[in-house]
């Protein structure tokens, strides 16, 4: 009887989840649906000068002829690869460095200051010099996307590394392990999750670096075309590359949220 | 004979603006089989000393014996359970029993039995697939346990290893932990604070005082009450006496130093 009864009341709090994600949903989907109406609108009504904003329809029939002919998913292809290129060495190179700096801890004293200068500076503003280095190609455009987020990178995954509970590395010691033992085995492991959300955070920058580098040299690519459209006032061209950046972003950031989901299921 | 013997070992700590003396003047030896407990107050340096004897750190002066060779040069395996159990969380409980024969390089397949066995025999069973996150305090010390015995250490450093325990699962704990070092005539040195733990557990107690860590008294624990279980020794009729006393000696030293 009362275990009927708790039954109802379990199915009662489900029913309550799912009306609660539903009307969240609903809220979503009208956001949406009321931006790009109110663009529509505002643009056919004159509110806003078609010929600066464009709308939603002629952004929609452009990409639509622009990615048949292929012409747009060249680009596409180009900036994405830069980006996963960029972030992924940047990434994996900030890792490297604080393992360095953990590893001897006089080079970490000695690399303090320096760490800190280049991690307050602006590195897009570094961006005409890796040019003048690099050429002007994908190489530079890839070592913006790089440099942007190394430095960020190797302080967060660095500080991580030190704030792994020194006992693990006692219970490691009492065993005979290695200084390097001990990496392998409890301080890189207890630092997954670190870098995991440090690869959230690199998504986002590696594609600020590649977007500047693109603006700054490239002639093709994503940043290229906002670039170029601004130069002829296509203003619906920069308007598809922006769409199109905004969805390649986020399902990079889901991509990453999903690799997260596997490798952490133990961490606590 | 003795089988640890630490002869005059003093320790300093130091940091960027001051230093401090831990241990002054520790001599003591411990014989084969032997449990001792270091008994005293936060600050007084026990922990210290289980970290100098199984090499973790190293004392300003002093010498450590084991096996009547200095420390360094022993090949014996030492064993060290912390406070809490420290279980690896990403690594199944068979990964994280297996951590020190994995370091030492010799995994193999008796060891793995062995592993088992040792886990049915403090009571684990089917968990070794399991992670640490699904299992309960006591559970976890038990695994600890057995990560410590698998290296077959030939003396085991107990640094309050009961001491995040409720106080249900700490006297199981105790009981087990004395049953199978008697069984496999194992050597302790157990830290703790409490002294029903020392006094149920340990052959003998070292009573130390703090600031800076001393040896104030050693008290040898009746025949009678060496040889029950814990869990039997705090009903024995000669518990409390040795109890006051040893109670009567620690709050001498604290009162000398406040």
């Amino acid at each position: 009887m009362s275990d009927k009864g708790d039954h109802l009341l379990f199915e009662k709090h489900l029913q309550g989840l799912k009306r609660e994600k539903r009307i969240v949903f609903i809220w979503q989907a009208c956001i949406l649906v009321g931006f790009f109406g109110l663009w529509e609108l505002a643009s056919r009504m004159n509110w806003i000068d078609p010929l600066l904003f464009s709308s939603p329809t002629k952004v929609y029939n452009l990409l639509t002829v622009k990615l048949t002919d292929g012409s747009m998913i060249s680009h596409t292809l180009i900036t994405l690869f830069e980006t996963l290129a960029g972030f992924i060495i940047g990434t994996l190179l900030g890792i490297v460095i604080a393992s360095l700096l953990w590893s001897s801890p006089r080079f970490s004293n000695i690399s303090d200051p320096y760490l800190v200068i280049l991690n307050a500076m602006p590195k897009v503003a570094l961006g005409p010099i890796i040019i003048v280095a690099l050429g002007p190609g994908y190489v530079a455009i890839i070592a913006m996307g790089a440099i942007i987020s190394i430095i960020i990178t190797t302080i967060v995954v660095y500080t991580g590394f030190r704030e792994v509970d020194p006992n693990y590395e006692k219970v490691l010691k009492s065993f005979g392990a290695t200084r390097w033992q001990c990496f392998k085995s409890a301080i890189f492991p207890a630092n997954l999750p670190v870098m995991i959300s440090t690869l959230k955070v690199n998504v986002g920058l590696s594609w600020v670096g590649v977007i500047v580098g693109e603006f700054l040299v490239s002639s093709e690519g994503l940043g290229y075309l906002i670039v170029y459209g601004f130069q002829v006032f296509d203003f619906t061209l920069v308007m598809a590359a922006l769409i199109l950046i905004a969805i390649f972003a986020a399902l990079m950031y889901k991509v990453v949220e999903r690799i997260e989901g596997w490798l952490i299921k133990h961490t606590t | 004979m003795s089988f640890l013997t630490l002869e005059h070992v003093t320790h300093h700590y130091f940091s960027k603006d001051d230093f401090k003396k831990a241990l002054d003047d520790i001599s003591f030896s411990v014989k084969e089989g032997e449990f001792v407990s270091l008994l005293g107050p936060s600050g007084c340096g026990k922990s210290t000393i289980l970290s100098i004897v199984s090499g973790i750190m190293n004392q300003t002066s002093g010498r450590v014996l084991l096996d009547n060779k200095p420390m360094i040069e022993s090949e014996l395996a030492i064993g060290y359970m912390l406070q809490q159990d420290y279980l690896f969380p990403w690594k199944t409980i068979l990964d994280n029993v297996l951590l020190g024969p994995t370091i030492q390089d010799n995994v193999n397949k008796e060891l793995k039995e062995k592993a088992l066995e040792l886990l049915r025999e403090v009571g684990l069973q089917n968990v070794e697939k399991q992670y640490p996150s699904s299992l309960s305090g006591g559970m976890r010390q038990r695994v600890a346990l057995v990560r410590t015995l698998i290296t077959d250490p030939k003396i085991l450093l107990l640094d309050e290893p009961f001491s995040a325990l409720d106080y249900q699962t700490k006297l199981k704990l105790e009981d087990l932990v004395y049953k199978l070092l008697h069984a496999y005539h194992k050597t302790a040195i157990l830290v703790t604070h409490d002294i029903g733990e020392a006094i149920a557990m340990s052959d003998r107690i070292i009573v130390m005082s703090a600031n800076p860590g001393r040896i104030s008294k050693t008290f040898e624990v009746p025949l009678e009450l060496r040889n029950e279980m814990p869990f039997l020794v705090r009903k024995h009729p000669k518990y409390q006496s040795i109890f006051d006393k040893v109670w009567e000696e620690l709050n001498k030293s604290e009162t000398q130093t406040v």
